[in-house]
C-alpha cells in the first residue's frame, strides 16, 4: 500500500507555565489519507491543539514533539518556518473554529478571498474576483456581491464560517483540516456545504481531517472517527460504526445527546473515570 | 398566542435593518413571536436568516429596527437602561468576539457584577463557575488560554452573574462537546425551575430544541415560515416546506439528499 497522505507519530503538544505543564497532546499517533478522518472528543480534548501542530501553528510558550509528522514525502519536523508557510494554505489548509476571529476586520470578505486565490495562483484581480464569487456561490451565499463587499461583522455565524471555508478551498489544498467548520450552519446549508468537501475527497483525491462535536454528522459524514480524551486517542473506529463503540467514554458521549424521537428530563452526562487517562492511548494509524 | 400578564416578551410586526439606500439589508420581516413567562421558545431556520438580528433587537444592539417589543408588559424603547440589562441578558453566537482577549475569567465575570452593584462578587464568580463546570484553576485565565468549549463556558457564566429573568441564548451549545451540552443544557432547565426564567434559545440542532423548548418558529429569509409545539416537532409535522427540508436534513449526511435541497425565498 502507498504512504497514507499524513502520518502522524507520538505526537505530543505541551504548554509550561510557571507551575504547572499542561499536556494538551500526550503521544497520539495517526494518519490521514485520501480520505474524510473525523476527530471527535470533548471539549480541551486536544483536538484544535492537534490540527494547528501539523501546521507548525503553535505559539510560544507551547512547544510541539513527535516522533514523525510525514505529510506526501515531506518532512514536516526538518521545514523552516519559510518552507513551512509555502505548505500552508497551499498545500494544507485550515479551517479555523473561531472564523471572524480568523477574519481581517477591517477588510472585506471579497479582498480576503480574492487575496487568498491570488498569493496561491498569481491570477489578476478580475479573475480572482469572478473565482471569489463563484467560491460565495458554492458555499450557498445567497448574495454573493453584497458580501463580496461586506465587512466580517456585518455577516452572520454561519455565513462567516462559510466564507472561511471558501478562503481555505479556494488553493486546492491536498489537505484540508476542519475544524468545527460546520457549528454554525442550518443542517440544509451544512449539508450542501459539505458535499463540497466530499467531492472533494471522492473526486479530487484531497484529504480531510474533520474535527467535530457533532457525533451524528461525524457518523454520517466522514469513513473514519479517532476519539480523543485527555489529549490522546482512546478509541478509534469505522465512522459508521461510531454509535457501537466500545470505549465507556464514547458511550457516555453518545448517550449524552439528546433525541428528537426520545424525550427526557435530564440529559445523562459523563462521569470521567480517573483510569482513562493512565490508559496507553490507541494507534489510529492505518499504513 | 395573544397578549397577557403571562407574556414575558412581545414582538409585533418587527421589520430591522442594517443601512441605508441601495446597499440596505432588510435582515428581519413583519416577525410576530409572543413568550409566556416561564417558557423556552426555539428559533431555528437558515444560516442568516435573521435569527441573531431579532435577539440583537431585542437587547438593543440592532438600533434600526421598527415594530414592537415589549418585556413583561413594557414597551422598548431604542435605548436600553441598566434595569433593562438585569431584568434581560444575553449569550453570543460567537463567544471569541464576546470576550475581551486581554481580560481574565475573573475580570469578564466581575466587571458586570461591580457595575450593577453586587456585593461579594468574588464569591459569586467562584460559584458560577462551578455551575458552568469550571474548576476555581480557571478564574485568572486569559481567553487564548481556553479551549472554545471553555470559552463560552465562561460566557454563559458572564450571563448568569446578574440573575436575569429572561435569556436570549443565541447558538449557547453549539461551540461544546455533547457533554458539556448536556450538562449546560440540564443547567439551563435547573436555573429555569429555579428562578423561573424565561428563555429565547437559537439552535441548529432539532434535537436541543426539541428537548429544551415548549414551541419554536422557524424563520427563513428574515420571516418566520412556521410556528410549531415541541411536540409538533418530535412527531415531525410540519406544514411549511422548508421545514420539512429541515427535518430531512437533520436526520444526517447523504450526499444524494444534498442535492435535492432547494432555496426558499
Ligand atoms: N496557550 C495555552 N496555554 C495553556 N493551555 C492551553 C493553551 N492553549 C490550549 N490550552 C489547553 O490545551 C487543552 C487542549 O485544547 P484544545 O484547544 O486543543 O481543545 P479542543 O479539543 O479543541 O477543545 P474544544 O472542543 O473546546 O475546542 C485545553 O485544556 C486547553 O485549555
Ligand atoms: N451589522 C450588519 N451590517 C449589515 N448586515 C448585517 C449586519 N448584521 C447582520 N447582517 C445581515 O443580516 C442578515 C441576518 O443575519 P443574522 O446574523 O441575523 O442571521 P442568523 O439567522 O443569525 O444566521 P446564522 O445562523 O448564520 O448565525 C444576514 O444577511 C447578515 O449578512
Ligand atoms: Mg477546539
Ligand atoms: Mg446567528
Amino acid at each position: 500500500m502507498t504512504a497514507p497522505l499524513l502520518e502522524v507519530d507520538g505526537l505530543s503538544v505541551r504548554f509550561p507555565s510557571r507551575n504547572r505543564v499542561v499536556e494538551a497532546v500526550r503521544n497520539i499517533s495517526f494518519s490521514v489519507g485520501r480520505e474524510k478522518v473525523g476527530i471527535v472528543g470533548e471539549s480541551g480534548s486536544g483536538k484544535t491543539m492537534t490540527g494547528r501542530s501539523v501546521l507548525g501553528l503553535i505559539r510560544p510558550p507551547g512547544i510541539v514533539t513527535a516522533r514523525k509528522m510525514m505529510f506526501d514525502g515531506i518532512d514536516l519536523l526538518a521545514l523552516s518556518e519559510k518552507q513551512m508557510r509555502d505548505i500552508r494554505g497551499n498545500r494544507i489548509s485550515m479551517v479555523m473554529q473561531d472564523p471572524k476571529f480568523s477574519l481581517n476586520p477591517v477588510m472585506t470578505v471579497g479582498k480576503q478571498i480574492d487575496e487568498a486565490y491570488r498569493v496561491h495562483s498569481g491570477a489578476s484581480a478580475r479573475d480572482a474576483k469572478l473565482r471569489t464569487l463563484e467560491m460565495l456561490e458554492a458555499v450557498r451565499i445567497r448574495d454573493p456581491e453584497r458580501v463580496y463587499n461586506a465587512y466580517p461583522h456585518e455577516v452572520s455565524g454561519g455565513m462567516g464560517q462559510r466564507i472561511m471555508i471558501a478562503m481555505m478551498l479556494v488553493p486546492e489544498p491536498d489537505l484540508l483540516i476542519a475544524d468545527e467548520p460546520t457549528s454554525a450552519l442550518d443542517v440544509t446549508v451544512q449539508m450542501q456545504v459539505l458535499a463540497i468537501v466530499d467531492d472533494l475527497v471522492s473526486q479530487r483525491g484531497m484529504g480531510l481531517m474533520f474535527i467535530s462535536h457533532d457525533l451524528n454528522l461525524v457518523a454520517s459524514f466522514c469513513d473514519r472517527v479517532v476519539i480523543m480524551y485527555g489529549g490522546q486517542i482512546v478509541e478509534t473506529c469505522k465512522a459508521a460504526d461510531l454509535h457501537n463503540a466500545q470505549h465507556p467514554y464514547t458511550r457516555g458521549l453518545l448517550a449524552s445527546l439528546p433525541r428528537v424521537d426520545r424525550p427526557v428530563d435530564q440529559l445523562s452526562t459523563l462521569v470521567r473515570e480517573e483510569s482513562w487517562k493512565l490508559e496507553p492511548g490507541v494507534d489510529a494509524r492505518i499504513l | 398566542m395573544p397578549e397577557s400578564s403571562e407574556t414575558a416578551l412581545l414582538i409585533e410586526h418587527l421589520d430591522v435593518r442594517f443601512g441605508k439606500g441601495d446597499g440596505a439589508v432588510h435582515a428581519v420581516r413583519d416577525v410576530s413571536v409572543t413568550v409566556k413567562r416561564g417558557e423556552t421558545f426555539g428559533l431555528v431556520g437558515e444560516s442568516g436568516s435573521g435569527k441573531s438580528t431579532v435577539l440583537r433587537a431585542i437587547s438593543g444592539l440592532a438600533k434600526d429596527w421598527t415594530g414592537r417589543i415589549a418585556v413583561d408588559g413594557t414597551d422598548l424603547g431604542k435605548a436600553r437602561d441598566k434595569a433593562f440589562y438585569e431584568k434581560v441578558q444575553m449569550v453570543f453566537q460567537d463567544p471569541y468576539g464576546s470576550l475581551h482577549p486581554r481580560h481574565t475569567v475573573d475580570r469578564t465575570l466581575g466587571e458586570p457584577g461591580r457595575i450593577h452593584g453586587i456585593t461579594d462578587v468574588g464569591a459569586r464568580i467562584e460559584s458560577i463557575l462551578r455551575d458552568v463546570g469550571l474548576g476555581p484553576e480557571f478564574r485568572f485565565r486569559f481567553p487564548h488560554q481556553l479551549s472554545g468549549g471553555q470559552r463560552q463556558r465562561v460566557a454563559i457564566a458572564r450571563a448568569l452573574m446578574l440573575e436575569p429573568k429572561i435569556l436570549l441564548l443565541d447558538e449557547p451549545t453549539s461551540a461544546l462537546d455533547v457533554s458539556v451540552q448536556a450538562e449546560i443544557l440540564n443547567l439551563l432547565q435547573r436555573l429555569k425551575r429555579e428562578f423561573g426564567l424565561t428563555y429565547i434559545l437559537v439552535s441548529h440542532d432539532l434535537a436541543v430544541i426539541a428537548h429544551m423548548c415548549d414551541r419554536l418558529a422557524v424563520m427563513n429569509s428574515g420571516r418566520v415560515v412556521e410556528e410549531l409545539t415541541a411536540d409538533q416537532l418530535r412527531r415531525a409535522e410540519p406544514t411549511d416546506r422548508y421545514t420539512k427540508q429541515l427535518l430531512t436534513a437533520s436526520l444526517g449526511y447523504n450526499r444524494a439528499t444534498a442535492d435535492s435541497l432547494l432555496t426558499f425565498d
